[in-house]
């Protein structure tokens, strides 16, 4: 018997396989108070709450549901913000929501909280799960860039102090027109997108020998970019806005690949040309599947429900300044050429055919998970 | 030939031939983990959000829930608060969530701070404080309790087992000689069998091993411990046909046994056999420790799914340091050296987790990085390690060797 007892703890070297228990506080600037959003782990609200009504051992969603005014309660109870000495009530803003991080199912709670004046400093009392697990931990951001470290809450360390100097809504709007600029720069691949569409702008197809030959003037080719950008812009908000309100979602491989198999069709199109002034049309479909890859982006920020509308449209904006400055550094430099066999052959055959290896090699990557290292 | 002006038909065809050819290039493949980072509202009332312990047929999870009640009202009832700590200490070594760690904490809560805690209290501390990998506050409440109450078996035990991954191998041999008058030869010989196994010397393990259990029965746990010890040290001496055998009949007995899955995973990977191990760790991707070792096999193999477990992986550590924590160092110096493909890191690491433990892991994994890195004098400490531990396991001495000839 005495072995036994000992067997059982003993083997502890207790591999910890699992994250110990976090949640995720965030909090931006709203009028005179604040909105935010706190993700909490599924596993830790069954423990205080007993969410698995039925005891199965699975929490499903209408079990959940059920409990959803225990469970904002609960959380929003245990959260005390204040400026200048005055409390910031703190209310249920929407349903509870559900996300997943890498450990497992949370739930979301959406709230708002209503400060007296407007504040200048914020100060965070954190007190949720400390009494059941000592190494719980609270990791709040403040402000939606996404950039800096979080505070973590820890139970000997559970208040503190955030200066709200920059965290007004058209800071934010401004850091999201930036972040969307530098999206489009760095994605290469969205990048590779529009200039293959856009490289038989100063072109046509003649007729009768369905030969690529120079537009006459500048207005049509402007007409042309106008099309295909504003095609693609529009495809591509629509599945941004969706995918971050979490109306739509799919699997990221699927739109990485599909991504990289846009880039293919529209590369291949200019040396087998299928479409010519219907591009437009490309354009738009498959700027719905762009959307999905930038919304990952925001996803990342996890932003309060109520902090989104202003940030989509920044980060829509600044996507399409960087679509612009690229528009307006190709456009007269394409019109320029457009003339020269150099531009018909090396540029939009040959140029075609290199963007349209570069994206297979892509596809290759995201949707087999075959390495190819270039660049 | 083809029609001049391109019809919306034409784009209709691209635009299907496109999503064809995508979702036949990813049909079978899988679930992508991450599809839900965004939140959202489940469509169907059914959808299962989480797994937890059930309590409908678990009396364990009912009997902690109860004790958890009873707690409430009156915090400072010695008896319960151990026995629930107790509890959830096993379910945290069952299920590996940390968590029931930290329920183990809170029971004690009221005791946990003191100086001179209870016996009782100080042994459950120093198991808490091991599985947080805070070593030298675990020995610091076993050499404590073991000078309190000497006849205190568990605590001389455990005590031996911080000392053999602290790398401190002759006060963990002195550890298990007291225990043996207190739980049996068995218990003593699998504690020996378990420092000289940790040491590098697998094969006077193995011997010792085989011995205790040729004299007579023994409980079932007690077995199963000694069985999981004896194929580890197995492995460790090269006889790996007979290694993935015992590991095999291990898991046979208790498949919830993590940590021995987990070895028989990283004897799997050393013979090269990637297949075997996917098969072995698939669904327990729950599990941090599991999932590396799916993760080293698939990324061997190239396979579609690995670039997904390798990003959702690299999430696990990512979370991981964002509250501050540490305690991975080995398992990230593994991903980094084999996945990522990044030297400098993963010696890095090896270093941090160096500071910490000294189990053969550890030593290989310091060797490992430091010839991947062109380094071969970062092994240094580890080098010394092996000699002045007397270890001859092949595996580590061919390394060493290597090691050796490399910084001449």
């Amino acid at each position: 018997m005495k072995a036994l007892t000992l067997a059982v703890l003993l083997l502890p070297l207790v591999a910890l396989a699992h994250k110990p228990s976090d949640s995720y506080l965030h909090l931006d600037r709203a009028g005179d108070g604040f909105t935010g959003r706190w993700d909490v782990a599924l596993r830790d609200l069954e423990d205080v709450l007993v969410l698995d009504a039925d005891g199965d051992g699975a929490i499903t969603w209408s079990e959940l549901r059920a409990r959803q005014a225990d469970v904002s309660g609960y959380a929003l109870a245990r959260l005390k913000l204040s400026t200048e000495g005055a409390g910031c009530p703190l209310s249920a803003a929407s349903a509870l929501r559900v996300v997943r991080h890498s450990d497992g199912a949370y739930a979301v709670v959406d709230f708002t909280a209503a400060c007296p004046t407007a504040p200048g400093a914020l100060d965070v009392d954190y007190s949720l799960l400390f009494d059941r697990d000592p190494q719980h931990r609270g990791i709040v951001r403040v402000g939606s860039d996404g950039a800096g470290e979080p505070l973590i809450l820890s139970a000997s360390r559970h208040t503190a102090q955030v200066s709200l100097t920059g965290l007004s809504p058209w800071r934010r709007f401004g850091q999201m027109v930036h972040s969307g600029v530098e999206h489009i720069w760095a994605g290469v691949d969205h990048l590779l997108f529009l200039l293959a569409l856009l490289l038989p702008s100063v072109l046509r197809r003649d007729r009768e020998s369905g030969r690529w030959v120079p537009v006459t003037d500048f207005g049509s080719a402007v007409k042309d970019v106008v099309k295909v950008v504003s095609a693609f812009t529009l495809a591509h908000s629509l599945t941004l806005s969706a995918a971050s309100l979490g109306w739509v979602s799919l699997p990221s491989r699927l739109v990485e690949s599909a991504i990289a198999a846009s880039v293919i069709v529209a590369a291949l199109n200019n040396v087998f040309p299928l479409m010519d002034r219907t591009r437009w049309m490309a354009a738009f479909a498959l700027g719905l599947l762009h959307g999905f890859g930038f919304a990952s982006v925001l996803a990342d920020l996890e932003l309060p429900a109520g902090s989104l509308a202003v940030t989509l449209f920044g980060f829509n904006v600044g996507v399409e300044l960087g679509q612009l400055a690229c528009v307006a550094v190709f456009l007269p430099l394409a019109y320029l050429l457009r003339g020269t066999p150099v531009y018909r052959r090396a540029m939009l055959v040959g140029g075609s055919a290199v963007i349209a290896l570069v994206a297979c090699a892509w596809f290759a990557e995201r949707a087999f998970g075959v390495g190819v290292s270039f660049i | 030939m083809r029609p001049r002006f391109l019809s919306t038909r034409g784009v209709l065809r691209t635009a299907l031939g496109l999503g064809l050819a995508v979702s036949l290039g990813l049909s079978g493949c899988g679930q992508t983990p991450a599809t839900e980072r965004v939140p959202f509202t489940p469509t169907s009332d059914g959808a299962v959000l989480e797994q937890v312990p059930a309590t409908a047929t678990d009396a364990k999870a009912r009997e902690r829930a109860a004790l958890r009640r009873a707690l409430a009202a009156r915090a400072d009832q010695l008896d319960l608060a151990l026995r629930l700590a107790r509890l959830d200490i096993e379910e945290g070594r069952a299920s590996g969530d940390p968590r029931y760690l930290g329920r183990a904490q809170a029971a004690l809560a009221p005791w946990w701070d003191a100086a001179t805690p209870p016996p009782g209290v100080r042994l459950l501390r120093a198991t808490i404080l091991q599985g947080r990998h805070e070593f030298p506050a675990a020995l610091a409440d076993l050499d404590a309790l073991v000078r309190e109450s000497p006849d205190d078996a568990q605590a001389w035990l455990t005590r031996a087992v911080v000392l053999g991954v602290r790398g401190e191998h002759p006060e963990a041999a002195r550890s298990c000689a007291m225990l043996t008058p207190l739980a049996g030869s068995l218990a003593g010989a699998v504690c020996q069998a378990q420092v000289k196994s940790l040491a590098g010397r697998s094969k006077e393990a193995q011997a010792l091993l085989s011995a205790a259990l040729a004299r007579g029965s023994h409980g079932v746990e007690e077995q199963a411990w000694a069985l999981s010890t004896l194929a580890e040290a197995t492995a460790r001496a090269g006889d790996t046909e007979r290694a993935t055998k015992l590991f095999a009949r291990v898991l046979a007995l208790d498949p919830s046994d993590a940590y021995t899955r987990a070895a028989y995973a990283d004897l799997l990977l050393d013979l090269d056999r990637p297949r075997d191990v996917i098969a072995l760790v698939k669904d327990h991707g729950q599990d941090d420790n599991q999932l590396l070792r799916r993760v080293l096999a698939e990324a061997a193999l190239g396979t579609p799914e690995a670039p997904a477990l390798i990003e959702e992986l690299g999430a696990r550590h990512a979370a991981s340091h964002l509250r501050g924590d540490a305690l991975h160092a080995r398992e990230e110096a593994r991903f980094a050296l084999h996945v990522q493909m990044d030297a400098a890191k993963a010696l890095k690491l090896a270093q941090v987790n160096w500071e910490v433990q000294h189990e053969p892991w550890d030593v290989r994994l310091l060797l490992e990085a430091a010839l991947a890195n062109h380094t071969p004098d970062a092994a240094g400490p580890a080098l010394r390690f092996l000699e002045a531990s007397g270890a001859d396991d092949p595996g580590l001495m061919a390394l060493a060797e290597r090691v050796r000839k490399a910084s001449r």
